[in-house]
């Protein structure tokens, strides 16, 4: 029986969804609406007695101080178009869950398992709007057509319906699951047609070995045996299509490349991660006796205190954020965490971070097929992160927003999430686990259905007009939560052996990762719980259906297992077991339906054979000393006071403080250095900071870096930037430098030279300089890399459409504090003290933010940051002493904008002002005003200093700085006018060295400048 | 005396849960965090404990509205418990969604012209003005005409809000007059300087800039802000500056009522 009930609001006063929506219809679409009413429907399909359902509506539905009911009528009165937006069938409907459960507490019986509520919102229109602009509402902004339907209804369409009435929304699926068999053809045409027509991703050579292996005269004894077909079963064929996705093998990073650099020289390289990543973490192992378990497990661990471990890992969901941002973003924090989960014996999640590269929320050029506009983007996908991680009670406590044009074609969305673990549970080592043979495999969490089938095997593929549907996940992260509380309960009770995460492949991935630790396994496909029916097996095992994990449970303890998950609200369902025998199998209905030599699954792949080549884009000295001529003519004739104040509201640069403030950043009362600070709570934070044992002073620190604007000149010094960028953030709020841990996140337009991607071999040799860099820094900076993951089609469509990213690399920092009381924000503290800048400042102004300002792209722009790690390691360490010694005040890190923007920020965040005069000269170079005032130079951190301590600051410096080079300039003072002055003590003629001002405006006129661009 | 016991109640989707626990022990009341389940099937009970608390959190995602779903859960299952517990003067405090959920549950403010306490709501803390979940720290005044035990001697004091359906309402302006009359309202959102607040000083919109209510007993307290996210002093987002260190100010409300009831 199907119920219809309508809440709405009693009066306008607390309609405030309705009136901030009104505003984002006018802000995003441009279209005038006079009022919007909002009125949440509930679909009840289930047998109700008399009177139930206005108990139901009245008690647990309709507030009864605001809101009003209606069962099996309209609310809607008065009104010119109505939209209703519900999910499409078979889409998680979390609200309904929890209403359902909330029902059978009211009524206090169980309600079987046919009962079902659907829930939509219904939004009710006034204005004078044409039908297709309420079409473009309903469609733009109110639904994601990939998830949800709507329905678009004018008064009089309303009236002749006679209303809405209840509708079911239940699969409708009469399909009986199959498995097939499926002949692997000779012809290679056919072959690879196979793996294009079933998503597989597979290249050719991976069909024939995939061909070649269901050949072996022992394989098909073997499966003769068992009455198995001696062709591959469709079970078969999805599973080694997972295991060997770009997205779980990292085949690039595996390869062999043959490597020419700009002199013509070849390197052979086997393996960038080898080679580069795994090379030097392993180098760096024997003085970095911090590590734990670095590159083995979901996360990295590294020791915290006597008691505890922490670890860390980000992961990125790019894809699934281009075509739903708030599920894609959603999936993408929850699914980190339950990296974190999942990481040793399961470690609690204290923090989260999140990263995003979208294009510009104005751009206003046409959008290709399939999509969305980056405000759209960027507002989804914040939403998605924001409500992921504050319903799970994890702090989002670092992150970024970066923009650029080209990441309309995918947009990047870095999720990370650290968590802690008691360094030992019952005498063992907590980050270590293992399976034994006959040891259960137990499901827990949510259900199966089609969501996120071949999310693998998808984002190892560009996105195109046809991108799947179903390869989108609706996150839940109450279901997750529950799983999360009980996982820990159940680690403290011993009742599980080894766990890990069912991310992207599934049960496919996640149980043939767990059957390398003993043999094999074997699982039953048919006791898995569906969403609904009609599931074939080979979906059941690779859906990417979320708040999934799989568990080895011993025997003995399993049903104790099974009654606590029950007790806590969990599913936890008992699929198969672990065996000896090297062979990952699955059943159904008694049927074998996949049978597959581990061997093969896990190593069977040919390994990938790539060329890169390195063409830099170079000048001769000639066209250098042109283009410098040519740039001194252009920012001669610019005003450098109209361009330092749009520079401090450009969009990477601006305050995003009304997004970040969305994050709950302060859940678990860790909290010691907020992602804003400052008098009013709105100066940038450089990192954050964290102390999660109450009683302890001892902290962690969280820090990142990011600069794919500098891959448009050699992704060699990208990297080495934001390596840099981390570690001096982190070292500004007071890390020690040489306690520090890192992981790398790289994000890769398609390296792999093909018709589609007919520049390869340059990507792919971008690819090796950013590896050849990371080793570099990593090892001139003591970083020791301990998880990291790679993305690597972030591409757009082909040929002359094609849009590719920039070259992205995320640097995360973690570290460990001794003494969180000593650590320091970026806010100026007191007018009187001394400021500073530590480091030199070059002309390095190519591919910076202020050169993008001015249109004048790569290389054009000048010379590309460079970092000198020696010199800029002995400032850190410099900084982190003094730091100890109570000398600084406060300390700020030099980035986008160069000296004049972080000054600015200084300010801002105290309300305060400063009289700065720049001494000469801040390096070897001589520098432009631009220059002086814009370049990105690297290690570079403004201090200030309180006049009593400046003596013993500057000995500190000048003893200890070995080199001959000053690395320390006294700027100024910090004032308490609200006023920032800049000027240079010479003129650039040299004749007349008479201080010049070259920049001069209130502390309010730079905070609105700089707050209003994305002030929501 | 013996130590008094603490309840914390945990699950579907609270998580404020052992930051609350570490406080209430810390400030002499050993704190027990307890599945709400073990307290359906009867596992633990309501009265074993001399003070129950109601964590922060996303109880079932705030679905339908923040709180609703697991003070339907309670009315439902628990109900008899908990009015007992409040019969017999055990204190009770409900911070953010556990605010929610006493008010939902009609446990806060109850009408102090009645006998007994009902399950009945004639209050509700719905979306924020602004339309948005937001992190920041408010300055919050305590009422000296108040009762309320956990607030006693306070003056202002500093703490994060962290919601998004934190707006204080009433049904009628008499529930309002009624609060005030009988010492009911404990805290208001003030501006910094101690004047009445406005946004993004009064965060939510609430009406009178009321962040936290008692029952006529005083014993029963529910506020939005977080009192347990201030438990160290560097908790503050201007420890630095300030030069704070130690213990939290939010600390002095626990302390609070461990002292009434020692």
């Amino acid at each position: 029986m199907l119920t219809r009930i309508e809440i709405g609001q009693k009066t306008e006063t607390t309609e405030s969804r309705g009136r901030r929506l009104k505003n984002t219809v006018f802000e995003d679409l441009q279209i005038r609406v006079e009022g919007i009413q909002t009125i949440a429907v509930y679909t009840l399909e289930l047998d109700l007695k008399p009177g139930e359902a206005e108990h139901i509506a009245n008690e647990l539905l309709a507030d009864p101080v605001c809101e009003n009911w209606v069962i099996e009528k309209n609310l809607a009165q008065a009104f010119d178009w109505l939209i209703e937006v519900g999910f499409r069938p078979g889409v998680t409907d979390n609200v309904a869950r929890s209403t359902l459960e909330g029902i059978q507490d009211l009524l206090q019986r169980d309600l079987g398992e046919a009962a079902a509520v659907y829930t939509a919102w219904q939004y009710v229109l006034t204005g004078a709007l044409s039908e297709a602009e309420v079409y473009t509402i309903a469609d733009k902004l109110l639904a994601n057509s990939l998830i949800e339907k709507f329905k678009v209804l004018s008064k009089a369409q309303w009236v002749m319906l006679g209303g809405l009435q209840a509708e079911s929304n239940r699969v409708a699926s009469s399909h009986l699951p199959t498995s097939r068999g499926i002949v692997l053809p000779n012809d290679t045409e056919s072959l690879q047609k196979l793996s294009q027509d079933m998503m597989l991703a597979l290249t050719l050579e991976e069909m024939q070995a995939i061909k070649a292996y269901f050949s072996r005269p022992e394989i098909k004894e073997e499966r003769k045996k068992i009455g198995m077909p001696e062709e591959a079963m469709d079970v078969e064929l999805e599973v080694i299509a997972q295991t060997w996705s770009e997205h779980c093998k990292h085949k690039i990073f595996a390869a062999d490349i043959d490597y020419e650099d700009e002199l013509g020289q070849h390197v052979n390289i086997r393996s960038l991660f080898k080679t580069y990543i795994w090379k030097a973490t392993e180098d760096l192992k024997p003085r970095s006796p911090w590590l734990r378990s670095v590159f083995t497990d979901n996360a990295g661990v590294i020791a915290f205190t006597e008691d505890f471990d922490v670890c860390i890992k980000v992961e990125t969901h790019n894809s699934p954020s281009a075509l739903d941002p708030y599920g894609g973003a959603m999936t993408g924090i929850v699914g980190v965490n339950r990296d974190v989960l999942g990481t040793g014996m399961g470690c609690r999640p204290i923090f989260n971070t999140d990263i995003f590269c979208f294009a510009p929320p104005d751009y206003n050029k046409s959008i290709p097929e399939r999509l969305l506009h980056p405000k759209r983007v960027f507002k989804g996908v914040h939403r998605g992160v924001r409500d992921g991680g504050n319903e799970s009670g994890i702090p989002t406590v670092n992150g970024s927003i970066v923009f650029d044009e080209r990441f309309l074609g995918k947009p990047l969305v870095f999720c990370g999430t650290g968590g802690i673990i008691p360094s030992r549970l019952k005498g063992k080592a907590s980050w270590q686990k293992e399976i034994h043979s006959g040891d259960r495999i137990v499901m827990v969490g949510g259900r199966i259905g089609k969501d996120g089938i071949h999310g693998a095997t998808f984002s190892s593929l560009a996105l195109t007009e046809a991108s799947p549907t179903s390869a989108v996940q609706i996150g839940d992260p109450i279901t997750q939560k529950k799983l999360s509380d009980f996982l820990l309960e159940a680690r403290d009770a011993g009742l599980y052996r080894f766990l890990t995460d069912n991310g992207a492949g599934g049960l496919s991935s996640s149980l043939g990762e767990m059957a390398r630790e003993v043999g094999g396994c074997r699982i039953h496909l048919d006791k898995a719980p569906l969403k609904y029916p009609g599931l074939d097996p080979w979906e059941i095992l690779v859906s990417e259906a979320q708040e999934r994990m799989s568990f080895a449970v011993p025997p003995a303890k399993l049903s104790e297992f099974i009654t606590l998950a029950k007790s806590r609200g969990v599913e936890a369902s008992d699929l198969g077991h672990f065996t000896k025998e090297p062979w990952f199998e699955a059943y159904y209905d008694e049927a074998c339906v996949c049978k597959i030599h581990m061997e093969f699954l896990h190593d069977g792949n040919p390994k990938l054979k790539l060329k890169a080549k390195w063409n830099p884009p170079t000048l001769s000295a000639e066209a250098k000393s042109d283009r410098d001529t040519e740039l001194a003519r252009v920012l001669t004739s610019r005003s450098l006071h109209e361009d330092a104040m749009q520079l401090l509201g450009r969009y990477n640069i601006c305050s995003k403080e009304s997004w970040v403030r969305q994050y709950d950043h302060e859940v678990q009362a860790a909290s010691v250095m907020k992602p804003f600070v400052g008098k009013a709570a709105d100066g940038p934070g450089d990192a954050a900071v964290l102390r999660p044992v109450y009683d302890s002073k001892q902290g962690l620190v969280v820090s990142h870096g990011l600069a794919p604007r500098y891959s448009d000149i050699d992704t060699y010094h990208m990297t080495a930037c934001a390596i840099d960028e981390a570690l001096r953030n982190a070292v500004a709020v007071g890390a020690n430098p040489d306690r520090l841990s890192a992981l790398d996140n790289f994000c890769w337009p398609d390296p792999v030279q093909s018709d589609v991607t007919p520049d390869g071999e340059f990507k792919l040799a971008q690819l090796v300089r950013s590896n050849q860099a990371l080793y570099d820094y990593c090892i001139a900076f003591g970083l020791p890399l301990i998880s990291g993951k790679d993305s690597m089609k972030n591409d757009y469509g082909r040929g002359e459409n094609k849009i590719s990213i920039p070259p992205t690399l995320l640097i995360s920092l973690l570290g460990t504090i001794d003494d969180v009381e000593k650590c320091i924000s970026s806010d100026f503290k007191s007018a009187g003290d001394i400021v500073y800048l530590l480091g030199e400042t070059q002309n390095e102004l190519g591919a910076s933010e202020y050169m993008n300002m001015l249109g004048i792209p790569d290389h054009k722009g000048g010379e590309v940051p460079k970092v000198d790690s020696h010199r800029a390691l002995q400032r850190y360490r410099l900084v982190y002493q003094a730091i100890q010694q109570g000398l600084i005040r406060s300390a700020h890190d030099c980035s986008d904008g160069g000296l004049f923007v972080a000054l600015a920020e200084c300010c801002i965040g105290a309300r305060l002002g400063a009289d700065i005069q720049v001494p000469e000269p801040l390096s070897l170079e001589k520098l432009s005003d631009a220059a002086l005032l814009f370049s990105e130079s690297q290690s570079r951190l403004i201090l200030s200093v309180s006049p009593e301590k400046s003596a013993e600051f500057e000995h500190l410096f000048d003893t200890q700085g070995s080199e001959t080079q000053k690395t320390v300039f006294r700027l100024g003072q910090i004032t308490e006018n609200p006023r920032l002055n800049i000027s240079r003590k010479t003129s650039l003629s040299e004749t007349d060295d008479k201080p010049r001002l070259l920049f001069s405006e209130t502390i309010e006129t730079l905070r609105l400048a700089w707050q209003k661009t994305l002030n929501d | 005396m013996a130590q008094p016991k603490t309840l914390v109640i945990t699950g579907y989707g609270i998580n404020s849960d052992n930051e609350l626990a570490y406080c209430f022990t810390l400030a002499g009341a050993p704190a027990e965090r307890v599945h709400i389940n073990d307290l359906i099937e009867g596992k633990k009970k309501l009265d074993e404990y001399q003070i129950v608390a109601f964590p922060g959190g996303f109880s079932f995602g705030d679905h339908i509205a923040s709180g609703r779903v697991f003070a339907n859960k309670i009315k439902g299952r628990l109900g008899d418990q908990i009015l007992g517990a409040m019969e017999r003067h055990c204190p009770i405090i409900g911070i953010c969604n556990g605010f929610q959920v006493l008010v939902k549950l009609g446990l806060l403010p109850s009408d102090a012209t009645k006998e007994k306490p009902a399950l009945k709501q004639n209050c509700s803390l719905v979306q924020n003005d602004s339309g948005k979940f937001e992190d920041r720290w408010v300055t919050l005044k305590a009422n000296s005409q108040s009762h309320c035990i956990w607030t006693k001697g306070l003056e202002t004091i500093e703490m994060p809000v962290r919601h998004g359906e934190g707006r204080f309402i009433v049904d009628q302006s008499e529930t309002l007059r009624k609060l005030w009359g009988h010492g009911q309202v404990a805290l208001q959102y003030c501006a910094p300087d101690g004047g009445e607040a406005q946004y993004p000083f009064n965060p939510n919109g609430s009406v009178d800039g009321i962040a936290g209510i008692c029952d006529p007993s005083g014993y029963v307290f529910g506020l939005m802000p977080h009192p347990e996210a201030f438990l160290n002093a560097t908790n503050h987002p201007r420890w630095q500056e300030l030069g704070l260190r130690g213990e939290g100010a939010g600390m002095k409300i626990f302390r609070n009522v461990v002292k009434h009831l020692g």
